[in-house]
């Protein structure tokens, strides 16, 4: 089809366009920038200069040059934290996008049972991190949990009492918590593309499995990318959930960076190591939205309804 | 290419913004401070404290005690989790919204306190109350004295740490509670054989585990181990007896001494003690404050006198004076020095009238607690916990040497390595000769 579309219209008349209008509605952009000045590039500051100092958190800041670089950066704790952080990234990336994904699609069909499915779906986004991480080291106790209580043997792990298992666990609780969230996504990403599509390739004699693949996939690109994005990024950033399951145990087993971050911080009152930690997380955070964004194609605003 | 510019900077912030989010997490978690931190009318005071039974109904009763003959200068309180409590209050201090008493266990983290000049120095209100000092057991002042200043008011009860086990379990497998540290070891199969748990260990919480180390520690080399520690000497930690301590700790975990999964167990969901009543576990290395919760969640196994309790055993050839204990030689409530004038008047009057008060002493003891206060003997007799808390009464005053918990005698910095190598020591990750490597590098710190 994008074959008989004449080509797009694009360079300068497009780019004065948008510059004419970019000048009157900037000021649009100013609540925005406000809050992210306030909440976000201020205290990043803050925490550039901390890492340059020496301060338990009580008494006086200290400068102490390159000392918290240095003691951060020799540490094995950081390498470990960093590989753990990357683990969970990848695993729960690897687990969430192709259910979400399913899910997205499956509920993207107007029928009433699935607005019903959708809202149960949508049950455990609403619950509170902290909240799950509480009822599922209950129900995971391998005195007094699920296993115990109903008697199967295959239950009664020590999920949290072995590395792998502990890692395992956080996945699952993790993806099971964003799955209705990126499903989400997904459905109303499904649901904008035109219908004209489906139908033609009906015409052409798809099947279900060959539009999924050939129109469904390659229409939700961005919105993947978009999806990936946040759990990729998002993924750096769960630490309640850690904090309160497992503690980061056992041992360091699940001391991804954050929480890393949070127990030299104010367990250990060694905030110049912490706000080092803080910058590597920043710069990681960047490092990976980029590169998703590098993947995505060089200009993921072009549009994909060209000739539609 | 304007566009693809200006939004790849959008990313740019996005991302920035949820990396800049973790660091503001930290202090995010701080909870409800404003209401009560610092602030409220002139004369009253805040006050916070931990919360669980017996300890949080008793501080709330002398709170309202005091409230009620003090109309004018009230005390707000509020409540806090162990575990919780030990970072919230370092950040509240930290940022000039400390609650004008702080509760705390003393030790190392009043020296931050002092040494950053955020609690008041009440060497001299004790010398013009010289009464409310003298009641109050001397050992208590120990942790609360920090280069020869008194920095805080010792408090409530002395907490020695002390070996609990449940009789029930000792009968089914027909065994008596060990008396030596090889009594230990050969009990730890058969209750295993019989799918009992040796020991219940809330192992997330770490510094239960640290518990062991302290008393093995102590008993292989005496006390001056650890000492040597708190006085800094270089490779302390490298002590014959202490590699020999840490060895023997991974031989009890590697025979299954301590209960499966202990190591996702927190203490402060008080499972560990469940563990105990129920029958699951046999033994448990745990403070005198559990008695409390037990007595009160465990059914008829307090008061049917299942639990037993003991100091910890010997171990043949070892230098340790057998009466030596080690756990929390009572609380300890600070003031702090951003707190107005009139309210830290609040708080003295608090100390001096409020607190281990005839009334607060009687229900410490009826919850099975011995208050630092000279002269209760007398008033075990009548408490259905007499035995328990003569035993309590009897194994502080007797210690040669008692102790300070080890998290709480060293810098928070310190502290927080150790628990983290206790962690590992405890899942088998780390050899004995790590561990005191590991340990080494913070000495002094």
């Amino acid at each position: 089809m994008t074959s008989l579309a004449p080509p797009a219209p694009r360079g300068s008349t497009a780019t004065s366009a948008q510059g004419g209008r970019s000048g009157s509605v900037a000021w649009l952009a100013a609540p925005a920038f406000l809050m992210f000045v306030a909440f976000a590039i201020i205290p990043l500051i803050g925490v550039l200069v901390l890492s340059f100092t020496q301060w338990d958190g009580i008494g006086d800041i200290h400068a102490a040059g390159f000392d918290s670089w240095r003691s951060v950066l020799r540490d094995p704790g950081l390498v470990h934290a960093l590989w753990v952080t990357f683990l969970i990234m990848i695993l729960s990336w690897a687990f969430q996008t192709p259910l979400s994904l399913l899910i997205g699609v499956y509920l993207a069909t107007r029928s009433r049972y699935r607005e019903i499915l959708a809202v149960i779906y949508f049950v455990p986004l609403l619950l509170s991190s902290a909240a799950l991480a509480i009822t599922y080291k209950a129900l995971l106790d391998p005195n007094f949990g699920l296993g115990a209580g109903l008697g199967i043997p295959l239950l009664q792990q020590d999920w949290l009492g072995r590395d792998n298992l502990a890692l395992g666990v956080l996945v699952f609780v993790v993806s099971w918590q964003f799955i209705p969230f990126h499903s989400l996504i997904y459905q109303s990403a499904v649901r904008q593309i035109p219908k004209t599509m489906f139908e033609a390739s009906e015409i052409d004699g798809a099947g279900r499995l060959r539009q999924f693949f050939s129109i469904t996939l390659p229409q939700l690109k961005y919105t993947v990318i978009t999806s990936s994005t946040l759990m990729v990024v998002g993924s750096l950033t769960f630490f309640d959930l850690i904090f309160v399951l497992t503690g980061g145990g056992p041992g360091d087993a699940t001391r991804a960076l954050a929480l890393d971050m949070y127990k030299r911080g104010f367990q250990a009152s060694l905030m110049g190591p912490a706000s080092a930690i803080a910058v590597i997380l920043v710069l990681v955070g960047l490092g990976l939205a980029l590169l998703l964004r590098r993947l995505g194609g060089r200009d993921a605003t072009e549009s994909q309804m060209e000739g539609v | 290419m304007e566009r693809s510019i200006l939004s790849r900077r959008n990313f740019l912030g996005l991302s920035m913004g949820a990396a800049a989010g973790v660091a503001l997490a930290g202090c995010g978690s701080s909870g409800p401070s404003s209401s009560t931190g610092g602030g409220g009318t002139a004369g009253s005071a805040s006050y916070w404290f931990l919360t669980g039974a017996p300890g949080e109904g008793i501080r709330t009763n002398t709170v309202n005690r005091f409230n009620q003959a003090n109309p004018d200068s009230k005390i707000t309180a509020t409540t806090f989790q162990n575990d919780a409590y030990k970072t919230k209050i370092k950040t509240a201090i930290g940022a000039g919204q400390a609650p004008t008493i702080i509760w705390g266990w003393g030790g190392g983290t009043l020296r931050t306190y002092a040494q950053a000049g955020q609690v008041e120095d009440l060497t001299s209100w004790f010398g013009e109350n010289a009464a409310v000092k003298d009641r109050l057991f001397p050992s208590s002042f120990g942790a609360a004295t920090i280069d020869g200043k008194i920095y805080a008011m010792p408090a409530e009860t002395v907490q020695p740490i002390v070996l609990f086990y449940n009789k029930r379990a000792f009968e089914k497998i027909g065994a008596e509670p060990p008396q030596t540290w090889g009594d230990v070891m050969d009990l730890v199969p058969k209750f295993n054989a019989k799918n009992i748990a040796p020991f219940s260990l809330g192992g997330q919480s770490r510094w239960t585990n640290m518990m062991w180390l302290e008393f093995l520690f102590d008993r292989l080399g005496g006390s001056e181990v650890f000492q040597a520690v708190f006085d800094g000497q270089k490779d302390a930690w490298s002590n014959p007896a202490s590699i020999q301590a840490l060895t023997m700790v991974q031989d009890l975990v590697r025979a299954n001494g301590f209960i499966k999964g202990f190591s996702s167990i927190t203490a402060d969901s008080n499972a560990d003690q469940a563990l105990l009543y129920t029958g699951k576990a046999a033994m448990m290395l745990h403070g005198t404050w559990t008695y409390g919760g037990m007595a009160a969640d465990g059914g008829d196994f307090v008061s049917s006198g299942s639990l037993g309790y003991m100091n910890f055993p010997p171990i043949d050839g070892g230098k340790g004076d057998v009466s030596d204990t080690v756990g929390n030689p009572g609380q300890y409530y600070s003031i702090s020095s951003k707190a107005t004038p009139e309210q830290k008047e609040t708080a003295k009057k608090f100390f001096k009238e409020a607190v281990l008060a005839d009334a607060e002493v009687k229900e410490w003891v009826d919850a099975g607690a011995v208050p630092i206060v000279k002269g209760t003997e007398s008033a075990f007799g009548a408490s259905k916990d007499a035995d328990f808390l003569k035993f309590v009464y009897n194994t502080s005053a007797n210690a040669k040497t008692f102790a300070q918990s080890w998290d709480q005698a060293l810098s928070p910095t310190a502290a927080e390595k150790l628990l983290d190598n206790i962690a590992q020591l405890f899942q088998l990750k780390i050899t004995p000769q790590k561990w005191a490597e590991n340990m080494n590098g913070v000495i002094g710190q």
